[in-house]
């Protein structure tokens, strides 16, 4: 009986800490999104109360529309973003395989050289990576984000993947060799297919600092034509910086895909992160 | 006997080529390139070699050096608020979630998890909205608790921003160590929870005495984690108080010192030598952190085969 009442109360107690948190984590994303959508007097006299009929405006949705290029700097934004990806994906899942399969001398000196960017950060070569990519003249091209983010997201990528694709059967592997199938044949029809999960895992986790990463734009590619969605809401808000609804409408547009995205591949990433602990 | 040697297995260097090769230019070689451009100074004859110059200019002169060690403390309280706030914080909510009978498990994951996805353009600006005084937003919520009396401008008061800052890092970052955790916590084996609950161990106590020692090394990845990303921090110092890091630099960590430094502001013009020297304090600064944890702490923990 007791027993009972104990585990009741605190499962109400854990209920009312995760609630509380919940509302912490959630208060001001929803706030900014439904006041996006108010007039502006509504937005400071009644700024937790939903848009009605009569406070209901989208003035800021059409100034950041006419003021701003949004739509090219997510056009910018996606191709970086998934350029980028693509090939962080197919250039580590090759060395990984490389790693994890063949024994060959300095095999676990090229592992130590590979990870070592996971702990040192990219952004500390920035100095010497401007120099580089003005050098090349890859300064304001979307190649020069491409690169770095491309070696940004290699170290963990090719660690990852390498540990999955260790535990491939050799036997289908060799089996594959009996057939008279080529290495690369076997990485790309047998493997390949194999650790896509785990590829899944890998891409969300490259994904959402390439696409919010503002340090690389505001450097490597400043001009109007480069800029992703990070810089040019960063440079929105300083100009628009007194006008509440342009913010919060940018801010919202900002927030909306990134939320969406989340929500679709959410269960992707909690089981990447949980990957290997849930029996 | 050349037949029985090993024919070279080219597929091994095709397969690895492209990421060693992009790998090298792009991350390894500046990175190296910035080590050796900190020993370097510019000179009306162009580049010359000036040794540990920077370094001294940097630590010795008092117009840098004021600015270092600002940041550098700036930077250190940074990281021991997320030390302090951020991983308990992570820790309590990853215990509460690893509970297989609590309800609505998947909601709080998924809802706890959206801060870490914004970017830190998006997270600066909208706790900038929140908390001024012009929106009201922070003094209402105060009022509706009859706290009203406690708002302060946070942002703007010099004792008050760079904790305020952290603390809004914080809140977006702590589903990080809430998920690591909470992976650990679920792979630790039912027999062990099964065995303590018949020892009579339940509840805190189970938490206390059985799982958080076995959790230990995850929380130790977190830490190492934390101080890279703080140490390395600076976009949301950038959009929410500027490159300037105000007031009066309060909020200056090493980050934005560094851009500073490097591109110049005000009146005063881009140095890309003593850039890389900042650059490489920073690099030393990591490497001293994450060799610290791997040879000082990593090998102390124990370990436990399940």
């Amino acid at each position: 009986m007791s027993r009972a009442t104990s585990s009741l109360s605190r499962s109400i107690a854990a209920h009312a800490i995760l609630i509380l948190y919940t509302v912490i984590a959630l208060f001001p994303v929803i706030v900014i999104i439904i006041n996006s959508f108010k007039e502006r007097r509504a937005i400071f006299r009644t700024p937790l109360a939903l848009p009605d009929s009569e406070t209901f405006s989208l003035i800021g949705y059409r100034t950041v529309l006419d003021q701003g290029n949004f739509l090219l700097y997510f056009q910018n934004s996606l191709i970086v973003t998934v350029v980028s990806l693509a090939l962080v994906l197919i250039f580590g899942a090759m060395a990984a395989f490389a790693l994890a399969e063949y024994r060959f001398r300095g095999n676990t000196l090229m592992g130590l050289y590979l990870a070592l960017g996971i702990m040192i950060p990219i952004r500390l070569g920035t100095v010497a990576i401007l120099e580089l990519m003005v050098a090349s003249g890859l300064v304001n091209t979307r190649t020069a984000l491409i690169l770095v983010y491309t070696a940004q997201g290699l170290p963990l990528a090719v660690f990852i993947l390498a540990e999955f694709m260790r535990q491939v059967s050799d036997d289908l592997k060799n089996a594959g060799r009996m057939d008279g199938l080529s290495e690369y044949r076997i990485f790309f029809r047998l493997v390949l297919p194999l650790v896509r999960p785990a590829m899944a895992t890998v891409a969300v986790f490259t994904m959402i600092p390439i696409w919010n990463d503002l340090w690389f734009p505001l450097i490597l590619a400043p001009a109007e034509q480069t800029k992703t969605v990070t810089l040019g809401a960063q440079i929105f808000l300083g100009q628009f910086v007194t006008n509440w609804n342009a913010v919060l409408s940018a801010l919202s547009l900002a927030i909306i895909p990134v939320l969406v995205l989340y929500l679709i591949f959410s269960r992707q990433l909690i089981r990447g992160i949980t990957a290997g602990a849930v029996k | 006997m050349a037949a029985s040697r090993k024919p070279i297995r080219w597929h091994i260097a095709v397969f690895l080529a492209p990421a060693v090769l992009v790998y090298t230019t792009v991350m390894i070689l500046p990175l190296f390139g910035t080590l050796q451009l900190s020993l370097f100074r510019n000179t009306p004859d162009g580049q010359v070699f000036a040794g540990l110059e920077n370094f001294r200019t940097l630590l010795g002169d008092p117009r840098w050096s004021a600015n270092f060690w600002n940041a550098l403390w700036n930077n250190t309280w940074f990281f021991i608020i997320h030390m302090l706030v951020q991983n308990p914080i992570g820790i309590l909510l990853a215990a509460l979630l690893s509970n297989p009978r609590l309800r609505l498990r998947g909601f709080y994951r998924t809802a706890i998890f959206v801060p870490t996805i914004l970017s830190f353009v998006i997270v600066g600006f909208v706790w900038k909205l929140i908390l001024s005084p012009l929106w009201g937003i922070a003094p209402d919520m105060l009022d509706l608790v009859g706290l009203k009396s406690l708002f302060e401008p946070w942002l703007g008061k010099e004792e008050y921003a760079l904790t305020t800052l952290a603390l809004i890092s914080v809140w977006q970052f702590v589903g990080i160590p809430m998920m690591l955790i909470y992976a650990a916590l679920l792979s630790i084996p039912d027999e062990i929870i099964e065995a303590a609950e018949c020892d009579g161990v339940t509840g805190i106590a189970q938490f206390w005495k059985i799982k958080l020692p076995l959790i230990l090394p995850s929380i130790g990845i977190i830490s190492v984690l934390t101080f890279v990303g703080n140490f390395n921090a600076f976009d949301l110092i950038y959009s929410a108080q500027g490159a300037m890091a105000g007031p009066n630099f309060s909020t200056d960590i090493l980050g934005t010192f560094l851009y500073r430094t490097f591109f110049g502001f005000q009146l005063q013009i881009g140095d890309p030598y003593m850039g890389s020297a900042i650059a490489s304090m920073m690099f030393l600064i990591i490497l001293a952190g994450v060799c610290l944890y791997l040879f000082g702490i990593q090998t102390r923990l124990r370990r436990y085969q399940f």
